[in-house]
């Protein structure tokens, strides 16, 4: 059995109280918790602070560039969906740079657990806004303030029909802990956004302002109810649900191609024999 | 002989179909067969050409002289006619062309009320003309009816019958309204495949073990993801349509990374937004291939047409420095064994590999007596289960003699893999440090390119190496160079140097192509664009100046006409 230790990566480069550092402690103790070691699954990442992730913990690694982690982690589960593949990104990278692909990624259902640090602000490049910054942000370069709406991941994902939607708060980590193990248990793609306070470049959206305003979904919620799930959703402000918002059983992507049902991909030889036909229908 | 048919009108009137169905019927009674394709970029209307070389010696390039032309609509008449050789037939249908023109060329078929009356359908009218033409060329139906009841195998008997029906009618009013044609076409002996450049190129992937294809439509790439939709149940291949072309190559470099065989491909507009994904593959040396159907530019161009302007755009692309291999096949035989080479050596030295071609080598359609497999090469590079778990430890970046790290697949030990676009150190770690930049440098580029370099082919010398005049040609300009050769020699000392194996550029150990080409009184380099590419990489790279160009840049492939008139004003 794999312990925190098996788990230690390089030491992180992230500031002083930022909130990726409980997000990456909670992670490792609920691997730890799943009894996965590190060889049984990839971490495919993207740029940005959060990017940085899976160096800090010890596991396969692909962090590739920025918004195109979800790309990258598809392709590694066609050719191997008997590796479980995690996702780790900021919103400037899935929400920003990576929209597209999030939104196809959630159509598509394959089956990766994307989580997302939502610190509402661009980290790594200093400040700027980003898709779920508030409205009216003044930032360096944008000294009017953000003119366009906060994007709202969770309603964003109801929408498309996404197979798990579900929000956590990097200061709860008993309930970050529980959200990575159903994440992990669930068929299909996962889309967990964490409120994560950046404490060098965002501040509004605070621990403080957070612990004031994040509250647990009720254990009765229904997440199967996509109505509900929408209303859900839509809450952001005085009170901000954390939770699974969002649940249901489509079939994912891996499920639905015929080839790999006995087999993954990378199981299979390859047998030049079997082409010798192969130009005969040039004939 | 040597026969040419065009078969032209609009998009939508089965132009395809009659020139599939002949050059089919052509290349399984033992001809020569070259055919190509000149369409517009759209569904239906406009004027469109399917044209049909037949010969009895080996073809390799299209030609203008038109020797039988169906003409499906006005323009055709007008236009095309033109090209139609003195001894030539121009068949069409009064009633539909509205006009029924004079002369001894002329011959009025009725394609439809022939389809209506003998297949029960307006529809069959395609069948009619197919079976006229094999009446004027006096060949054997048989061939053509075992194909049309392959065809129409799941559509039950009555249709086959009404379609041999509609052919053989056609067949008869093509012999006796053409008493006096000359044409003739007796069987041969071997039968022979037919194949399209795109399609070889297909082959090529999926022999070579290719187990993912993840891209976004475009011409003229679609082909290949076509081609391998229908054999991913057969063969295992999974063919993913991804959401733009930046996730097709990062889904690619995922999917190799997990372990398996990956391609891509897209044309140069697509290909622009895979470059990012391209400098990627090189940072983290995972292995793809890459295919790069050249159509003309800037931005969308002529989507349908052909052009051999993204040498550059393949050769310098995506920022920093890092190993690359380029492959530009001329022909669809090469196509195939081009593309096997590239994923071997993508793999081998874990760098990107590109086989580019265009829109005139794809649609393209060669006949050969057959294509060995046995010819391709197979080589599984990758750490797997057992050699992995003999391993004590393992770094996906390891610095070695030849700069090629063990390359591992992840979850198959406990040993893990790691890597990263950023800058890393052996373990796939980010790192700043100089030390570790210097020798990441090295081992990336500067060990493995000379070792690339060795595995790369000399040009192809065609005609003898004294030769004073020397055409220079690269891609899919390989056939229209050689029988422009064919032509000229006898009367000149003329050979063709073709290159397809391009970058790394060839070495002169093996073949030593520079004093050929120095020795020679003139050099002519060839190319389908206006900027001389290749004739800029030559220099580049050797410092040798051709003495002449002929570009052609206008969307329209060379034919040996048009070429053998442009080396006239060179070589008189
Ligand atoms: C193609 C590309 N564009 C821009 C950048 C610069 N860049 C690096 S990180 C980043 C934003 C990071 O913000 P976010 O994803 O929210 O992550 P955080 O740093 O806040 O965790 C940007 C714009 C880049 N590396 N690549
Ligand atoms: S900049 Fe913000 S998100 Fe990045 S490490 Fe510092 S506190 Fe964390």
């Amino acid at each position: 059995m794999a312990t925190l230790d098996d788990y230690k990566g390089q030491t992180p480069a992230w500031c002083p109280g930022c909130g990726n550092f409980s997000i990456l402690r909670t992670f490792k103790e609920a691997l730890v918790e799943l009894g996965l070691e590190p060889h049984q699954f990839t971490i495919v990442s993207g740029i940005g602070q959060a990017a940085k992730f899976p160096h800090y913990l010890k596991c396969n690694t692909f962090n590739g560039l920025h918004g195109r982690s979800l790309p990258v982690a598809t392709g590694l589960r066609l050719a191997n969906h008997e590796m479980l593949v995690f996702a780790v990104a900021g919103d400037g990278d899935c929400y920003g740079e990576g929209g597209n692909h999030l939104m196809h990624a959630m159509r598509k259902n394959v089956n990766v657990k994307l989580f997302v640090h939502d610190n509402q602000v661009y980290g790594l490049t200093k400040g700027q806004a980003s898709p779920t910054t508030h409205e009216g942000t003044v930032t360096k370069n944008m000294p009017f303030g953000v003119f366009s709406e906060q994007l709202n991941p969770m309603a964003l994902a109801v929408a498309l029909d996404c197979s798990f939607v579900a929000r956590s708060f990097s200061g709860d980590p008993e309930h970050l802990r529980s959200i990575v193990r159903e994440a992990v248990a669930h068929k299909g793609f996962c889309l967990v956004d964490i409120l994560q306070p950046c404490v060098s470049f965002n501040k509004l959206n605070t621990h403080e302002w957070y612990r004031q305003r994040v509250y647990h979904i009720e254990p009765e919620y229904d997440p199967a109810d996509r109505v509900k799930a929408f209303e859900r959703s839509l809450e952001w402000g005085d009170r901000i649900p954390i939770g699974v918002i969002y649940r249901n059983s489509r079939l994912s992507l891996e499920e639905r191609i015929p080839m790999i049902h006995e087999r993954p991909l990378v199981k299979q030889s390859h047998d030049i024999a079997k082409l010798c036909d192969i130009l005969k229908e040039f004939y | 002989m040597d026969y040419s048919i065009r078969i032209c009108g609009e998009a939508g009137q089965g132009i395809q179909t009659v020139g599939d169905t002949l050059s089919r019927v052509f290349a399984r009674n033992g001809y020569h067969v070259f055919t190509h394709q000149d369409y517009e970029s759209r569904i239906r209307g406009g004027h469109n050409f399917y044209q049909v070389r037949i010969a009895d010696r080996p073809l390799t390039a299209a030609c203008d002289r038109i020797d039988i032309l169906i003409a499906f609509d006005v323009e055709s008449m007008e236009k095309d006619a033109l090209f139609v050789a003195e001894q030539g037939q121009i068949i069409y249908d009064s009633t539909v062309l509205k006009q029924k023109p004079d002369g001894r060329k002329f011959l009025d078929i009725p394609f439809t009320s022939l389809a209506i009356e003998h297949g029960g359908s307006r529809i069959m009218a395609n069948t009619v003309a197919t079976g006229a033409i094999l009446g004027l060329l006096g060949m054997d139906m048989d061939i053509l009816f075992k194909i049309i009841s392959d065809t129409f195998q799941k559509k039950g008997d009555d249709v086959i019958k009404a379609n041999v029906a509609a052919a053989a009618a056609g067949y008869d009013f093509a012999v006796k309204g053409c008493a006096s044609c000359s044409f003739s076409a007796a069987a041969r002996a071997e039968q022979k495949m037919l194949i399209a450049g795109i399609d070889a190129i297909g082959v090529g992937a999926l022999a070579s073990g290719c187990k993912f294809y993840a891209a976004y439509p475009m011409t003229p790439s679609t082909g290949i993801m076509n081609y391998l939709a229908g054999k991913s149940q057969e063969f295992g291949i999974i063919v993913e349509q991804a959401e733009d072309e930046i996730a097709a190559i990062n889904m690619a470099l995922g999917a190799s990374f997990g372990g398996v065989r990956a391609m891509t491909a897209s044309s140069g507009g697509g290909f622009a937004l895979m470059v990012e994904g391209l400098s990627l593959a090189a940072m983290t040396e995972t292995p793809i291939v890459i295919g790069l159907g050249q159509r003309p530019g800037p931005a969308t161009g002529f989507p349908t047409r052909t052009e051999q302007a993204e040498l550059q755009f393949a050769l310098y692309t995506a920022h920093g420095e890092f190993p690359r291999i380029i492959f530009a096949p001329g022909d669809p035989e090469q196509a195939l064994y081009l593309t096997n080479k590239a994923f071997d050596l993508s793999e081998k030295y874990q760098v990107p590999a590109f086989v580019i071609f265009d829109q005139y080598l794809a649609d393209t359609q060669w006949t050969y007596a057959g294509l060995d497999l046995n010819r391709l090469v197979y080589t599984d590079y990758r750490l797997r289960a057992d050699s992995l778990s003999g391993l004590s430890e393992y770094k996906r970046h390891a610095y070695t003699e030849t700069g090629v790290s063990p390359l591992a697949v992840p979850g198959q030990s406990r040993h893990i893999v790691v890597t990263d676009s950023d800058e890393h150190d052996e373990d796939g770690h980010l790192v700043e440090d100089a030390e570790t930049r210097k020798k990441m440098v090295e081992k990336r580029l500067l060990r493995k390119m000379p070792l690339i370099q060795k595995e790369i082919a000399p040009p192809m010398l065609y005609g003898a190496a004294d030769a004073e005049i020397v055409l220079v040609g690269w891609g899919s300009t390989y056939g229209v160079i050689k029988e422009a050769v064919d032509e000229l020699s006898g009367k000149q000392s003329v050979a063709m140097l073709h290159f397809s194996e391009i970058f790394p550029f060839p070495g002169t150990d093996g073949f030593d192509f520079l004093g050929l080409l120095r020795n020679a009184k003139k050099t002519i380099c060839i190319e389908q664009n206006a900027m001389g590419q290749f004739a800029r990489l030559v220099r580049a790279e050797t410092g040798f100046e051709f003495s002449a160009a002929i570009n052609r840049y206008d969307g329209r492939p060379f034919t040996v006409e048009n070429l053998l008139g442009e080396l006239h004003g060179h070589i008189g």
